[in-house]
């Protein structure tokens, strides 16, 4: 059952010393090479999206170091780790929104359902319409509810008024939004309380039929009812939609998500079925921190 | 200060400056309150007190005062309105100069105030009788005092105010040199009416009709009133009708035989055209081309064409001095014969008043009435009398168009070199040099704006547009010289630094988070500016707008250069083809205080005028901000999230 990516462990993995976490954890600090524990049931599941050999440097300070994962399909994957361990930028590295930044630099690829992310000949506009993202902070624009959920079909061009009415039903459906708003479609999407304004940001993640769904901590600036309402929404959203989603939250990772992935300091640590990964996890790192003993 | 500060409560957690008061003062920033409060109240007491002298002088200005008739004791006598009042130290000359017989009682009151004395300034009016418009009157001059009942106040079409009292009002019925038998007929007419008298002019004499020799030849029938009160009645009744006629005469004048003039202009124009035309193809394909030849015939079907205009225009032309001319004739008949301080009798035309009252006996109404009849008047009206009296409807207008124009013309361009700066450019030192260079542009003293104007856009691109498109105008220039249009494309270049500062920074406050909202939604980034950024923006660019508006319509040094005049016979909108005449000179508010304030030859009569049309361009430029600031506040409005 314990097994790791097929030779790509370089020293063996000492599960019980505690000694050896503090080294292990001492020698990535130093910058040390480092191979992930995987878990072996990720190697059954279909897989999304793939990264590897994934590597991004901000200016001259590297953030992430040679990742290698694959995000099943239909399932909800977690990522947890320290404040700084790279979760959040792994995830804007999926639709390259890290492009934006000046200087960024990044080696190694992703695929999407096979196809190149990271390759010149990328229309970047066109892979993100493959995806949808929901940020940490929402982020409805100032603009009507419904014109905010067509956004996306919006700047493709989409006239239909017909298309759009049946598109933002349905996205507001999907992200359990419709019976709130739908006498109040055209007021301003600002008036909404935070939680829903969280929705609303998942309903236009979802309009334009994603094939992965990113979330960059999308609970952590709402009060625990809304972010009940999101986490009910994450569960009914899986098996339609992958969900990619980074959170700080411990719990929360572990009431959502299918598979879990610890990084720390820019690199992957474990990744496996939540419930192995939370309870018996196969490196002392990772049940040190799910634990609460650092981090 | 710095000594103290060190002083102040130390981490070590021991107080050594608690027994220090001062110190204690600078931690709890008691000095620094009243030094931020003391800068702002300056700051308010400048304003407040600038606006309120401009509003208190504005204000009253058009508010009807009493006329003093004052007798001084060397037998002169004064009658106006007192404008001013002040105290002042008499030379001993001057007193000396007076008359033996008062100069005791002058030397006596003055040393009673300790060498001081008050004098008023009095607007005496009826400059073409005594040469002036005001008189100083220093109060141990003045013997008495008195308000006459009658006294009216005649605002004239040209000289100035006039004073005085009312002593018979007249109508005059032209008669062909009539018999006395005709001309008592017609009299007998005339409607009957209490207190008129009837008189006969025989050779430049005023006859009773009974006087009349029956052999004489009568060139006129008079109906006079001389009782002040019927005098002010039939002034009453008469002036509206004779207003009407007046402005129906300038209607003529301006736009009836505007309309000629230009259709002859018009008409002249393709004359030239069609030379030039002719020349040019002459020069170019030689004089006997069929070419030549074709233009020639055209030049001279233009020639006839023009002369049928000129000969029909002339005709018109005709028409219409024949009409002004009943009309003036008509309106000579009325007039009021009035006794000034300085002459016996006077008469006044009632076709040159535009306002009389009895400033002596107005009700609280009647002020009210006069005061904002005045306002009206210079609200709605054309400025006569060198702009120091009428209104100043041409002055508001420019200065509203071009304000607009100048907004419409400054806020795309600098949005969009706001966005290239902020959006697209890559920072660096090319990036920075450019923005220190707008910062600076907005430095630049607005005169060196003006000489630009001058030079680039009226010599040179107007200059190149008169070359190309109305060389037949030539060499009177169309656009080769100061218009509204060039004023305004100066003005733009002056406020831009304004717009494209406020436009970066409203753009840099848009949330970066909604921008990578609409990237992670596939938006390019155009779609991102144009959906997401620009709409947020918004209220940010129109504050940018506002402060461009707010600067540019108080300017007024560049606008001397590029198309602001003293007085402009055409407004830049009119009901004539094309309708908005860019190249027309205009008259602006800004310029108009300057020309009343500094070149006027009254500059006591144009001082309350320069208040109040400072007043007005204040009050104008407030509204038009005010205009910005309220869909500012709706746009706010919409971008305002109730949630966190």
């Amino acid at each position: 059952m314990m097994t790791t990516q097929t030779g790509s462990l370089e020293k063996p993995v000492d599960v019980a010393s505690p000694a050896a976490t503090g080294s292990r954890l001492q020698a990535i600090a130093r910058g040390e090479a480092f191979s992930p524990a995987i878990h072996a049931e990720l190697e059954r599941e279909q897989s999304v999206l793939d990264v590897d050999d994934f590597n991004l440097w901000y200016g001259a300070a590297q953030a992430l170091h040679n990742i290698n994962m694959k995000v099943p399909a239909g399932k909800v994957t977690s990522m947890i780790g320290p404040s700084g361990c790279g979760k959040s930028t792994l995830l804007r590295s999926v639709n390259r929104l890290n492009d934006l930044i000046d200087c960024v630099r990044v080696k190694g690829d992703m695929r999407i359902n096979g196809q190149t992310i990271y390759h010149k000949s990328v229309d970047v506009i066109e892979l993100r319409k493959r995806m949808g993202m929901v940020f940490q902070k929402s982020n409805p624009f100032p603009m009507s509810i419904y014109e905010n959920v067509v956004y996306p079909l919006r700047i493709d061009g989409e006239r239909n008024k017909a298309v759009l009415d049946e598109v933002c039903e349905r996205s507001l459906r999907g992200a359990a939004l419709w019976n709130e708003v739908k006498d109040r479609l055209q007021e301003s999407a600002l008036g909404m309380s935070g939680g829903q304004q969280q929705r609303l940001c998942i309903a236009r993640a979802i309009s334009a039929e994603p094939e992965v769904l990113l979330m960059d901590e999308p609970c952590s600036a709402l009060d625990p009812i809304a972010t009940n309402h999101i986490e009910d929404l994450i569960h009914e959203l899986k098996g339609e939609y992958t969900i990619l989603i980074v959170t700080h939250n411990m719990q929360q990772a572990a009431r959502v998500s299918d598979y879990t992935a610890f990084m720390y300091l820019g690199r992957l640590i474990e990744y496996g079925p939540t419930a192995t990964l939370f309870q018996k996890p196969i490196l002392r790192e990772t049940l040190d921190y799910v634990t609460g003993r650092f981090g | 200060m710095s000594a103290k500060t060190d002083r102040l409560p130390s981490a070590s957690g021991k107080r050594r400056g608690s027994s220090d008061g001062s110190a204690t003062l600078l931690a709890h920033g008691e000095p620094m309150v009243w030094l931020t409060g003391g800068g702002l109240a300056l700051a308010v007491v400048m304003i407040v007190g600038l606006l309120g002298l401009v509003v208190y002088q504005g204000i009253f200005t058009f508010l009807p005062v009493p006329v003093v008739r004052s007798e001084l004791h060397d037998g002169r006598v004064h009658m106006g309105e007192v404008t001013r009042r002040e105290s002042y130290r008499p030379a001993a000359s001057v007193i000396d100069s007076m008359p033996e017989a008062i100069q005791e009682r002058a030397r006596a009151e003055v040393a009673a105030t300790d060498g001081w004395a008050k004098r008023r300034l009095v607007r005496t009016g009826n400059f073409e009788l005594s040469g002036e418009h005001f008189d100083w009157v220093s109060d141990y001059e003045v013997a008495r005092d008195r308000f006459p009942e009658w006294a009216l106040v005649i605002e004239r079409v040209t000289w100035g105010r006039f004073y005085g009292e009312p002593v018979a009002f007249e109508i005059e019925h032209r008669l062909e040199k009539a018999t006395s038998a005709e001309a008592q007929a017609f009299a007998g007419l005339l409607h009957p009416a209490a207190g008129r008298e009837l008189r006969f002019r025989v050779g430049g004499v005023l006859l009773a009709p009974e006087a009349v020799d029956q052999a004489a030849q009568v060139d006129a029938c008079i109906e006079i009133w001389r009782d002040p009160a019927d005098v002010w009645r039939q002034f009453g009744k008469y002036h509206g009708d004779v207003r009407k006629r007046l402005e129906r005469r300038q209607r003529l004048e301006k736009h009836d035989t505007g309309k000629v003039s230009h259709r002859s202009e018009a008409a002249r124009l393709e004359l030239r055209e069609a030379e030039i035309a002719a020349e040019k193809a002459g020069q170019r394909h030689g004089p006997d081309s069929p070419r030549t030849a074709e233009a020639r015939r055209r030049l001279e079907e233009q020639r006839v064409a023009q002369a049928a205009v000129d000969a029909e225009g002339l005709g018109e032309f005709q028409r219409i001095r024949g009409e002004i001319q009943a009309l003036n004739q008509e309106n000579a008949r009325y007039r009021m014969v009035m006794k000034t301080t300085s002459t016996a009798e006077t008469p006044v035309s009632l076709s040159d008043i535009v306002r009389a009252y009895p400033a002596n006996q107005l009700s609280l109404g009647d002020k009210i009435g006069i005061y904002f009849s005045r306002w009206g008047e210079f609200l709605a009206d054309d400025p006569r009398e060198a702009n120091m009296e009428g209104g100043v409807w041409p002055a508001i207008f420019g200065t509203v168009v071009m304000t607009l124009i100048m907004s419409m013309l400054v806020v795309p361009f600098g949005v969009l070199a706001a966005l290239y700066l902020r959006e697209y450019a890559k920072a660096g030192p090319m990036i920075s040099a450019v923005r220190i260079a707008i910062n600076n542009l907005a430095g630049v003293p607005s005169i060196v704006f003006g000489v630009f104007g001058l030079g680039f856009f009226c010599y040179l691109v107007g200059g190149s547009i008169d070359q190309l498109f109305f060389e037949a105008k030539l060499p009177s220039p169309t656009y080769g010289t100061g218009g509204i249009m060039w004023a305004s494309f100066t003005l733009a270049l002056l406020t831009l630094p304004v717009v494209i500062v406020a436009t970066e920074e409203a753009l840099s406050a848009v949330p970066s988070s909604m921008r990578e909202g609409s990237y992670a939604c596939g938006a390019s980034k155009w779609q991102t500016i144009k959906r997401i950024v620009l709409p947020r923006a918004m209220p940010g660019i129109m504050t940018g707008m506002i402060l461009a508006m707010a600067r540019g319509a108080g300017e007024v040094a560049p606008l001397m250069l590029v198309g602001a005049v003293k007085l402009a016979p055409e407004l830049p909108i009119d009901s004539v083809f094309p309708f908005l005449h860019p190249e027309r000179s205009f008259m602006h508010l800004g310029f108009h205080i300057f020309d009343l304030g500094f070149q006027s030859q009254n500059s006591e009569a144009a001082k309350p005028m320069v208040f109040t049309t400072t007043l007005l361009l204040i009050l104008i430029v407030a509204g038009l901000n005010l205009f910005a600031v309220m869909i500012r506040n709706r746009l706010r409005k919409r971008f305002q999230s109730s949630a966190f």
